[in-house]
């Protein structure tokens, strides 16, 4: 979590206190001890198996597809992904562990589907997949794949801290029918069971992931808005701030992490 | 996923499975524009809402119907035929001889004014509430009957043995597989 180092009023904002663990240990010189587990540690064997083979791993599915369509020519330029990015597997490492990311022009944090997004608007020229479509899950899954292994590693960018706090606010804000936050669950009481589903940790480790609750693929937005309305809340709208700044906080907590996208959980 | 209605959002298989009897147990609340007035004295709500008799029968069923009552996501009971109960609060075996109907009352329609950072939700309460979903809005979680059906139910488990039985064997078992 290097970018700690650098940004003390970040820290102070939204450290948990595994960053601050491990700051201390940094200090220390001593190897990081780290206490946090990903929503696989919290997984039965078989489904853990199901993830480990990528035989096996539905998600592979849209990856695959992904594939191709890294390939396909769109818009009236008639450019693909790989005219401009060339092949992923070199072009991609580390991209997707590094989402959100401040956008240029805008200046505002923007999340890995919404980079897809402004890549087909504005080098392709071409329409946008819109949010949760098959389309948009097999190009994320595929070009998330490419960091599987690497260490979340949100970007050492001054310019998030005020958003990465906005999502550590959102997080502990109850909220619903039941008024109910994240942190109730996900920072206090994970690892019990919620009727016959064990909580997990909450760190985005392996997005887009293939749940076995939607037999389907599914992006973190996804999850956020399933429980929202668990809690009775009405949930944000795909890409709306709001889930952009809350997926700042968890990578920011998740920071370290390695990613295992795609993944496969319960 | 269930209707509007329910939380299976979080609560998979399990819960989609007794969906289809998610109000069996009573209609959900109107939406009201006023709640039923109560006193609340060091910590109990003595009185019954409004003041209607619980009927215990319906309250077991609201209790085990985890779309309106909600509690077995949370907490354990002695209603056997209920899988995968939750863990996060206490087991509600030999409740009623460990509380009065007066704090049952109480930590039912509003426990954060006992504990504000408890997770136990407030079953009748409209107030001091964020982004509630269009189709709960104004409407309490329970409405003063179903309060007091609960209520009514609690008071009849006056044996805990069955609470320290299934902690045991909670003990026993692994806290990180699933139970699917």
């Amino acid at each position: 979590m290097v970018f700690i180092w650098l940004l003390p009023a970040t820290f102070a904002a939204i450290g948990t206190e595994a960053c601050a663990a491990e700051e201390a240990a940094n200090k220390a010189g001593n190897k990081i001890t780290d206490s946090r587990k990903s929503g696989y540690d919290f997984m039965s064997a078989s489904t853990q198996a199901l993830q480990n083979d990528d035989s096996q791993n539905p998600a592979m599915l849209w990856v695959k597809d992904g594939e191709a369509l890294w390939g396909r020519e769109a818009g009236k330029d008639k450019k693909s992904c790989a005219s401009c990015h060339g092949a992923a597997p070199k072009s991609m490492r580390g991209v997707a562990a590094r989402y959100p990311a401040i956008e240029k022009k805008t200046r505002r944090p923007i999340n890995l589907q919404q980079r897809i997004n402004l890549c087909q608007k504005d080098h392709q020229h071409a329409a946008p997949f819109a949010p949760e479509t098959q389309e948009m899950l097999r190009i994320e899954s595929y070009v998330g794949m490419q960091s599987r292994g690497l260490a979340i590693t949100p970007p050492r960018d001054a310019r998030l801290a005020a958003f990465t706090q906005k999502g550590k606010v959102q997080f502990e804000q109850r909220m619903g029918q039941l008024d109910l936050s994240c942190a109730d669950c996900h920072d206090n009481h994970a690892g019990k069971k919620l009727g016959g589903a064990t909580i997990p940790e909450a760190h985005p480790t392996a997005y887009p992931l293939y749940r076995l609750e939607w037999q389907s693929l599914g992006s973190v937005e996804r999850r956020l808005r399933n429980c929202m309305s668990g809690v009775r809340a009405e949930p944000y709208p795909y890409g709306a701030p709001e889930f952009v700044e809350l997926e700042l906080y968890l990578a920011a907590r998740a920071a370290g992490m390695k990613l295992e996208t795609p993944g496969v959980r319960p | 996923m269930g209707g509007s209605w329910s939380v299976a959002a979080l609560f998979w298989l399990a819960v989609t499975a007794s969906s289809m009897t998610a109000y069996a147990a009573g209609s959900p609340p109107e939406p009201i524009a006023e709640l039923a007035p109560f006193v609340v004295t060091d910590g109990i709500i003595a009185e019954p809402l409004q003041g209607r008799i619980g009927d215990a029968v319906r309250g077991r069923a609201i209790v085990a119907n985890r779309q309106l009552g909600l509690c077995l996501l949370c907490h354990s009971a002695p209603i056997p035929e209920e899988r995968f109960q939750g863990n996060l609060s206490g087991n509600l075996a030999g409740i009623g001889s460990r509380a009065s109907a007066g704090q049952l009352r109480m930590r039912l329609v509003d426990a954060r004014q006992l504990n504000p950072s408890t997770i136990m939700p407030s079953y009748y309460r409209v107030n001091k509430l964020t982004r509630v979903t269009p189709a709960q809005q104004g409407r309490t979680i329970f409405s003063a009957q179903q309060i007091e059906d609960v209520v009514a139910y609690l008071l009849t488990l006056r044996d805990d043995r069955g609470a320290l039985a299934s902690d045991a064997i909670r003990r026993i078992r692994s806290p990180a597989t699933e139970n699917k």
